[in-house]
């Protein structure tokens, strides 16, 4: 919702944070951010890659691991999982290019090969990464599917993805897929990562240890264009079924050099991403950029633990750590003298993503952890990190930060005439866009040409992510410009919330929200109007909330349910959500010409 | 489940309900978990419950919701919880261990 220009500038309150030169611990690999923009290109980003020997194009997986394993970074840490009991498991990386080569060699093994799309829901265990690099090896298509999604979810995924492959848990497996495996004619290989390394046993299925101890060692990756598709991101929009991002190998230009000049690494850092890989970041910079560079990654299976979060920082001396905005302000509810209880000497740099980072979250970071979590922008069709607050440069508390270089942004608007404009004056709102043509843009959604061609107009990229541009050329988030919810940094689209709570009798409409929420950022709200011979009571209320949990999984289903008589609709039946919102928040309701019934 | 003396003799004094004579001060507080479990995931509410293993282990529950089901038990008990204690109310027998002393004499 777009707030007055007012509102704007009062962010601008909090003083910027300016990095004395002497401060820095290490020379950042962006120095001087007018110049290097200056002389930037993307071929010059894509000659700090290898490429596959022998000329034969590039692929994401040869420039994460082999290309470190056939050299002096051998038996360098690659990967050290740290499990949610405390076991440890290093992968350096010549192992992981064995355990890759493994995967990829089960993969042919089974008639997968270039192309076929291989699904993975599981938590962040090792197999999780061993399934990616070698997916990606074998040019099949990798598609990481949030481990906490309910079976329709899933459904909405596999489904239009065509999985041919899926590789998950036993637990998962039976909890969530094998109810909906009849609806999924095409998948064909279901692979089973057994708990407590006892193989899996469930009809229908193969076994991970199996099939991983018959496989080679050996592989050579094909000849891959970097055309070539490599993975596939789902993302909620607002209306229809979530969409597939489609990226392909050459996306890991952008991967690497952002890896370089957003997250600072250098050789040696000891890295750690807690994004998980369901979601774009935690594959982006999860896996494959910490690698590209070189460096040790660190993975962490728990989910958020304050205790646990410092005792990592500290017992692996993280270096550069990577997190989200619903993490930090859980953070800063523990307060500033638990962080000084550990030891965190190591930690050079902290980044943010997921959702505007709030001012106040910075100021705090900066005093308990005596520097600032620098915040950035991107999304799922961007691949990687496109507007960023870099280590050298001055930190705008609550501001995204400036485009990477190669990166040309803009805040538009869209004219009458079908155009885009510019908008020139400074703090003025409008859509923010990018210049189509970066290496790790997306290149299509899958199945639907149609979507993806409405993304762009005018010559632009346009992100449906309302934005200003100060005088500084820094870059302020306002909104989005749909009704798409941000909940703990991931998008959920209203439309699959409100399929769900239909598919309840009691249900005859339902009008889903985000809710602000101090620690989450948004919570999803559900608004219900109920079929003839149903009335509203606890009870109910209680069994949707149940009905929609079990269908879409805890993350997306909504935490809170009102009902009402009817939902406000326009003339063509749409639900006016964002009249649902403005209502519920108090706020002016705007344009109401379309309203053709109200709520009641 | 062994009845706990002392709450008989509460109750002859506090004049407490009949059903609470005969349960001990455990079972009172697993009950409070559990209803503060039902109102976070009511499609969990009538699962049976490993009581040493990780309700997130059990059940599908992220964040927000363990957030909200400490408020609930806080709610339940009047018991003010510091967000450093969040990780000790983890798992039932958890719960039972952090809250029996705090509702001693209750």
């Amino acid at each position: 919702m777009p707030t007055p220009a007012s509102a704007v500038r009062a962010e601008h309150a909090y003083p910027t944070i300016v990095k004395a030169q002497r401060e820095l611990r290490l020379c950042p690999n962006l120095a001087d951010y007018d110049r290097t923009c200056h002389h930037f290109t993307w071929d010059s980003a894509r000659m700090k890659l290898e490429g596959l020997p022998g000329d034969r194009g590039l692929n994401i997986a040869h420039e994460a691991v082999d290309r470190h394993a056939a050299g002096p970074l051998a038996n360098h840490l690659a990967l050290r999982w740290i499990g949610k009991n405390g076991t440890i498991w290093d992968f350096t990386y010549a192992t992981l290019q064995n355990e890759t080569n493994k995967f990829a060699n089960v993969l042919k093994g089974l008639g997968v090969g270039k192309g076929d799309p291989v699904f993975a829901l599981m938590g962040r265990i090792p197999e999780l990464y061993v399934t990616a690099l070698g997916t990606l090896k074998n040019l099949s298509v990798f598609s990481p599917l949030f481990s906490a999604f309910g079976p329709e979810p899933i459904f909405a995924r596999l489904g239009p993805g065509e999985g041919k492959v899926l590789v998950t848990t036993e637990s998962l497996y039976r909890r969530k897929v094998a109810g909906i495996r009849e609806r999924l004619p095409q998948l064909e290989h279901v692979i089973l990562v057994g708990e407590d390394a006892q193989p899996a046993d469930v009809p229908g299925t193969l076994d991970w240890n199996e099939l991983m101890a018959d496989a080679a060692e050996d592989f050579e990756i094909p000849p891959t264009d970097p055309e070539d598709m490599a993975l596939l991101h789902f993302t909620s929009g607002t209306t229809g079924k979530p969409k597939g991002a489609i990226h392909v190998h050459e996306a890991v230009v952008a991967h690497h050099i952002t890896g370089k000049f957003v997250l600072d690494l250098h050789p040696q850092d000891v890295f750690w991403c807690t994004a998980d890989p369901g979601w774009v970041t935690g594959t982006s910079y999860g896996i494959i950029a910490p690698l590209t560079c070189g460096i040790t990654n660190v993975v962490s299976e728990a989910e958020f633990d304050a205790e646990l979060w410092y005792r990592i920082l500290e017992q692996e001396k993280v270096t550069v750590w990577y997190t989200a905005p619903t993490a930090i302000r859980m953070l800063m509810k523990l307060g500033k003298e638990t962080v000084r209880t550990y030891d965190l000497a190591a930690l050079r740099f902290m980044a943010s993503v997921g959702e505007p980072l709030n001012p106040e979250a910075v100021v705090w970071s900066h005093d308990a952890f005596g520097m600032p979590f620098h915040d950035n922008w991107w999304q799922t069709e961007t691949g990687g990190i496109m507007i960023a607050n870099y280590p050298a440069m001055a930190v705008k508390p609550g501001s995204m930060g400036r485009p990477l270089p190669g990166i040309e942004a803009e805040v538009v608007r869209r004219t009458d005439g079908g155009e885009v404009e510019i908008v020139e004056e400074p703090d003025a709102q409008g859509e923010l866009a990018l210049r189509p043509g970066w290496p790790s843009m997306f290149r299509g959604y899958l199945g639907d040409e149609e979507r993806y061609r409405k993304c762009f107009a005018g010559g632009w990229y346009l992100t449906g992510d309302l934005a200003t541009k100060d005088e500084d050329g820094y870059f302020w988030f306002v909104g989005r410009a749909d009704d798409v919810i941000k909940s703990a940094g991931h998008l959920i689209g209203p439309f699959e919330v409100e399929s769900a709570l239909m598919a309840h009798p009691a249900v005859a409409e339902a009008g889903v929200i985000g809710k602000p929420d101090p620690v989450a950022g948004e919570v999803v709200k559900a608004f219900v109007a109920l079929k003839p011979g149903f009335e509203a009571s606890e009870p109910l209320k209680k069994e949707l909330l149940g009905h929609a949990r079990k269908r879409l999984g805890a993350a997306v289903a909504p935490k809170e349910i009102d009902f009402r008589v009817s939902l406000p609709r326009t003339r063509s039946g749409k639900i006016m959500r964002r009249l649902l919102k403005a209502r519920e928040l108090g706020l002016p309701e705007g344009d109401l010409s379309t309203l053709e019934s109200d709520e009641r | 489940m062994q009845i706990n003396a002392p709450s008989i003799r509460r109750a002859h004094r506090g004049g407490l309900s009949r059903s609470l004579v005969t349960m001990s001060k455990v079972e009172t507080i697993a009950n409070l978990v559990r209803g503060a479990l039902a109102s976070v995931a009511p499609e969990a509410e009538n699962q049976p419950l490993n009581p040493g293993a990780d309700f997130r282990d059990q059940m599908d529950l992220d964040s927000m919701d363990f957030l909200n089901f400490v408020i609930a038990l806080h709610e339940a008990t009047g018991i003010d919880i510091p967000e450093k204690d969040y990780p000790q109310l983890a798992s039932l027998d958890g719960c039972i261990a952090y809250l029996a002393p705090r509702l001693k004499g209750r």
